[in-house]
């Protein structure tokens, strides 16, 4: 069994035994995909929302959710996994700075989440578990050997979905 | 010149900005000094451009817990400063501000949080008097936003503001040495591109 991380604005998939992992979450949102019949799980670390708000986005695809996700998918469907077996778990879009006056700046992790939810909803991927806001960072480990997503916190300890 | 990232800087530029963080960390050590009532020695600060990722790395790696504080920077310019203190560093300042022996961040109430958030103001105001006395532009800061969390988490908030900017910020790594300690910490600092230009500009350099 091997550890494959994930990076920020970054995506992979692993076969079974093997662990995806990113590191320290903090308003990015980390996008689990797994396909329980082929053991394939995939992992996404978006950044942004949308990458129309960007300009000079080109070759930065895995950096937004609205055009990571379906890259991911893409990665999964090329490996042998079926869409319509595929279910999500998300993760992170939490806002660190709780006392921040800067409101664009403060809901960014909530936007997050929002155009994830939208994305999976578009192209017709049920979500399982949503473990996402609040104030705190997550690291995210995915295991490809059930689907099951461990989210470990700095100052709250860690749990499994 | 376009600025898409830092490495676009030219030596004098970035000779410039290493100005700016001497005098603004020299600044900063006398005024700690001052608060906590004992004696602070900075070595030369290290001042590097790196990217986030990076950053992380140079910290211990992205699960590091660190004390992140925020500050909005508004006025002739614009932009953010961010101060990533060492579990050590906190504990030095608060239980010499404070006098009590911390030695756990989840201990930390508000009035260890409100303290840490007066130290990152006064740290802050060092370096934002140094550029403003430099360069004579207005620059005002907010009240610091604190953090307590793993480096790369905290750095994911200003990552994501400036992700239309730039991947790279402006590193400045301080040692301190206070009596029988050595302690670091870093700040980050990241202009937007207009703003870089006016400092530059108005040191009569071009850009």
């Amino acid at each position: 069994m091997s550890q494959i991380v994930v990076g920020i604005s970054d995506l992979n998939i692993a076969k079974n035994p093997d662990i995806l992992v990113t590191y320290a979450l903090g308003s990015c949102v980390g996008i689990c995909l797994y396909d329980p019949i082929t053991k394939i799980a995939g992992l996404s670390h978006i950044m942004l929302p949308n990458s129309n708000q960007i300009s000079g986005s080109a070759g930065q695809s895995y950096k937004f959710a609205d055009t990571a996700i379906v890259l991911l998918l893409k990665k999964m469907e090329m490996a042998g996994a079926q869409r319509v077996r595929l279910k999500a778990k998300i993760a992170g879009g939490a806002q660190m700075f709780t006392g921040m006056s800067n409101s664009s700046l403060a809901n960014i992790g909530q936007r997050n989440v929002m155009a994830v939810k939208a994305e999976l909803a578009r192209l017709k991927i049920p979500i399982l578990v949503e473990d996402v806001g609040k104030n705190y960072g997550r690291t995210l480990y995915l295991d490809s050997s059930d689907g099951s997503m461990r989210i470990k916190s700095a100052n709250r300890g860690e749990w499994v979905w | 010149m376009a600025l898409d990232n830092f490495n676009g800087l030219n030596e004098i530029q970035l000779d410039v900005l290493k100005e700016i963080g001497n005098i603004g960390s020299g600044n900063a050590a006398s005024s700690l000094s001052e608060m906590l009532g004992r004696p602070i020695n900075i070595m030369v600060p290290k001042i590097r451009i790196l990217d986030y990722q990076e950053v992380s790395t140079n910290l211990g790696g992205p699960e590091t817990l660190m004390v992140g504080l925020m500050i909005s920077i508004h006025g002739d310019i614009e932009g953010m400063m961010m101060f990533l203190l060492q579990k050590d560093f906190a504990h030095m300042t608060l239980n010499a501000l404070l006098g009590g022996a911390l030695n756990d961040f989840s201990e930390a109430g508000e009035m260890e949080l409100s303290a840490m958030q007066e130290i990152g103001n006064i740290m802050a105001a060092s370096y934002i008097n140094a550029m403003a006395s430099l360069t004579n532009l207005k620059i005002d800061i907010t009240v610091p936003d604190i953090c307590i969390d793993m480096v790369g988490a905290i750095l994911s908030v200003p990552a994501i503001h400036y992700a239309d900017i730039s991947d790279k910020i402006i590193f400045i790594e301080d040692q301190l040495n206070t009596m029988d300690e050595t302690t670091s910490t870093h700040v980050l600092m990241i202009p937007d591109e207009a703003s870089l230009k006016k400092i530059m500009n108005s040191l009569g350099i071009d850009m």
